[in-house]
């Protein structure tokens, strides 16, 4: 029981100290330093509007910074540093990456990802949101395709590592070749070059859904007005589906398009829950981690790749929201 | 476009097929998962889970008695197989019909049942489908009867079994409470900072607004694996080391320009007369975020919390890294992760229940909540 009440108190700690900032540090602004009456009230009621934004974002730009953009700088700076950091060796580990034939296989592995996983999900994604649409039954099957978008990495690798299994009593894949072909166990997990796409199937199985929820509402934002125009103009079904509503909702297959690809180099989970990196399957991430808590100058310089790789999407995020804001 | 499918039943078939298809392959996985869960260890291991409702052929062993009668110059032995206990310990409810026999562990089904084996030097066995036999031997028994192999059908059995391993032994039920105490204060801390800033870029007039909007939307896709060493090593300094604390502060960290950003959004787009309004009234900022802003963004605010909890409670990597590898820590994806899949790789029956009790918190949230999930997705994707 203890662990359950600790980690209550730590729950009512936690939450209740930032309610605790919010209100105790707008009271303090309020009643004590510029109180709202007196001889000044005009520009106590100005000084206290030009503070109190700071006040409301000052916590998370806190840990923005700590969690997200100082340790872009920090791992910048401890990847020109040797395995203990107490000796500078400029770009020595990036030296020694490029020289490693298990990076230079990760990073071809995990390109071969950020190009299938965003390709398949995004089709199967479509054609799922375009089929549940006009048929009875569609919310019901969207909802399934949508599960396991709540299924943990592990829990997905864990549900097809049944599928995979090599005996044929357990492994779906096996039972059927077995059954209908006669052919003897295979190890899908361990035929060298497409086992990667067996791994990459279980992200797809996941990000499927992702795909399908926001291009669905895509594909309902279309006005109808164009497609009965095609219609009328005699467009058979094919035609409407890629001349009408495809460029209609081009826009938002990049947006999920480069979600999923982004989601994808960064995937760390089911390599180490499916092989742990053995039978070529590594990638960028879960190369990074066999260096975690070993040589943390390595690490980071697989991260800062890893970085640099998604820095062109990053750039023209930011340029997309300048454009918004003005 | 319904008019058209409408028009072309063949069209509309094609339809159907193709999306019963595609939710099968989407399904079947879980559901076989599911279904094993609930197997009993010995069936797991002797058929697939899809035929976990037909009976299951076992091999067992067992002995016979060995009260002799004479029977001219042999003993007889008479009995019935399933009076042994060795025996009935295979078999969870009433065994089936005796298939085959033999005598040794090798070829436990030499000879069928009803026959009778010749076991040399005029010895003889017999064994019936109900378990009856009849031993036949030149020499008196000793204390010990006649080894006996024996195939028979096992009618199907779901059982508990699994789970309740699962959850006593191997402080898995440690691990489900872990996670709790990792999800929940790292869902409700980022809302709460999340939500005063969202506001503040939102309503307050300030300078360099738009360059922390231009900032946070940049740190939505900085890769947590850049994060790991740095804060760590910051953690360390400070501190907070590997600790629930640790944990707590990463997950508010990596989950914020997400929050920020959506809740921005969201409120970016409620109406301006309101907050005027109020603003005349005399409310300060203050007021009106708690009285009218936080209320009005409570469907963005369930949003939020159902991504931070479901990503929380599925992380792997953050809790790798931010939490002590002691046993008393580990959440369920590590414990899964590292201690399940390692060493218990051949146990199906524990994984699958397992990896079902670690998913069915995440599935109960989704399919109550998944009206939020889904509005907070196209709310942070589709403008």
């Amino acid at each position: 029981m203890n662990p359950i009440i600790q980690g209550l108190a730590t729950i009512i700690l936690g939450v209740g100290g930032c309610v605790g900032y919010f209100y105790a540090s707008n009271l303090l602004l309020d009643k004590v330093l510029y109180p709202a009456k007196g001889p000044n009230i005009a520009s106590n009621i100005r000084r206290a509007n030009i503070i109190r934004p700071w006040l409301f974002i000052f916590p998370a730009l806190l840990v923005l910074t700590v969690y997200l953009a100082y340790p872009v700088v920090g791992s910048a700076y401890r990847s020109l540093f040797n395995r203990s950091g107490d000796e500078y060796i400029a770009l020595g580990n990036y030296l020694a990456l490029f020289e490693s034939p298990e990076f230079r296989r990760s990073f071809l592995n995990n390109a071969l990802w950020a190009l299938f996983v965003p390709v398949v999900s995004v089709t199967a994604g479509l054609i799922a949101a375009q089929l549940s649409d006009t048929l009875k039954w569609g919310n019901i099957a969207k909802s399934l395709i949508f599960m396991p978008m709540a299924i943990s990495f592990v829990g997905a690798s864990l549900i097809w590592k049944f599928v995979y299994a090599v005996d044929s009593d357990i492994g779906l894949i096996n039972a059927v070749l077995a059954g209908l072909f006669g052919a003897g166990p295979i190890d899908v997990i361990q035929i060298p070059f497409w086992n990667n796409f067996f791994l990459m199937f279980i992200l797809v199985w996941i990000q499927t859904g992702f795909a399908m929820v926001i291009l669905s509402a895509a594909l309902r934002g279309i006005p109808e007005e164009t497609i009965e125009a095609a219609i009328l103009d005699g467009a058979n079904p094919f035609q409407i589906f890629f001349r009408i509503k495809m460029p209609q909702i081009f826009s938002t297959i990049v947006v999920v398009w480069t979600t999923i690809t982004v989601g994808s180099l960064k995937i760390f989970d089911i390599v180490y829950a499916m092989t742990g990196g053995n039978f070529g399957t590594e990638i960028l991430p879960s190369y990074m981690m066999s260096f975690m808590f070993r040589d943390d100058g390595r690490a980071t310089s697989v991260a800062l790749v890893i970085m640099i790789i998604v820095l062109p999407v990053m750039i023209s995020n930011i340029r997309q929201a300048q454009k918004e804001l003005r | 476009m319904e008019n058209i499918a409408g028009k072309k039943p063949a069209l509309s078939w094609a339809k159907n097929i193709a999306m019963a298809a595609m939710v099968l392959i989407w399904v079947i996985p879980t559901f076989g998962l599911l279904v094993s869960s609930f197997r009993d260890r010995d069936q797991i291991s002797a058929t697939g889970w899809w035929q976990a409702m037909l009976p299951v052929e076992l091999t067992a062993r067992a002995r016979t008695g060995t009260e002799a009668t004479p029977d001219g110059p042999l003993f007889r032995v008479e009995g019935n197989i399933f009076d042994d206990e060795e025996a009935r310990s295979y078999f969870s409810g009433t065994p089936g019909d005796i298939s085959a026999f033999g005598t040794r562990g090798a070829e436990p089904t030499t000879y069928l049942a009803g026959t009778t084996g010749d076991l040399g030097d005029g010895e003889t066995l017999t064994v019936n489908a109900d378990g009856s036999y009849v031993w036949i031997t030149p020499e008196k028994p000793g204390s010990r009867g006649q080894r006996v192999y024996f195939a028979a059908e096992s009618p199907p059995k779901l059982t508990l079994d699994n789970y309740r391993t699962v959850l006593s032994g191997d402080n898995m039920g440690r691990a489900f409470l872990n996670t709790l105490i990792v999800a929940v204060p790292a869902t409700f801390i980022p809302i709460l900072v999340a939500a005063f800033a969202a506001y503040s870029l939102a309503w307050m007039e300030f300078p360099i607004r738009g360059l922390l909007i231009a900032g946070i939307v940049g740190l939505l896709v900085v890769p947590i694996q850049l994060a790991l060493v740095p804060v760590l090593n910051l953690h360390n300094d400070i501190g907070v080391g590997q600790s629930f604390v640790g944990i707590w502060l990463a997950h508010t960290g990596f989950g914020m320009p997400l929050a920020v950003y959506l809740l921005r959004n969201y409120m970016a787009g409620l109406p301006r007369d309101i907050i005027e309004c109020a603003r005349v009234d005399g409310a300060t900022d203050f007021q009106i975020f708690t009285k009218i802003i936080l209320p009005l963004s409570l469907p963005a605010l369930a949003s939020f919390a159902i991504f931070q909890f479901l990503w929380t409670w599925n992380d792997l990597l953050v809790a790798k890294v931010f939490l002590p590898s002691a046993d008393e820590a580990k959440v369920m994806t590590v414990k899964i992760a590292d201690d399940l899949l390692g060493s218990r790789g051949g146990d199906w029956g524990i994984l699958a229940a397992a990896a079902f009790v670690s998913i069915a918190v995440p599935l109960g949230v989704f399919f109550s909540l998944q009206r939020f999930l889904v509005r907070g997705l196209l709310a942070g994707s589709v403008k």
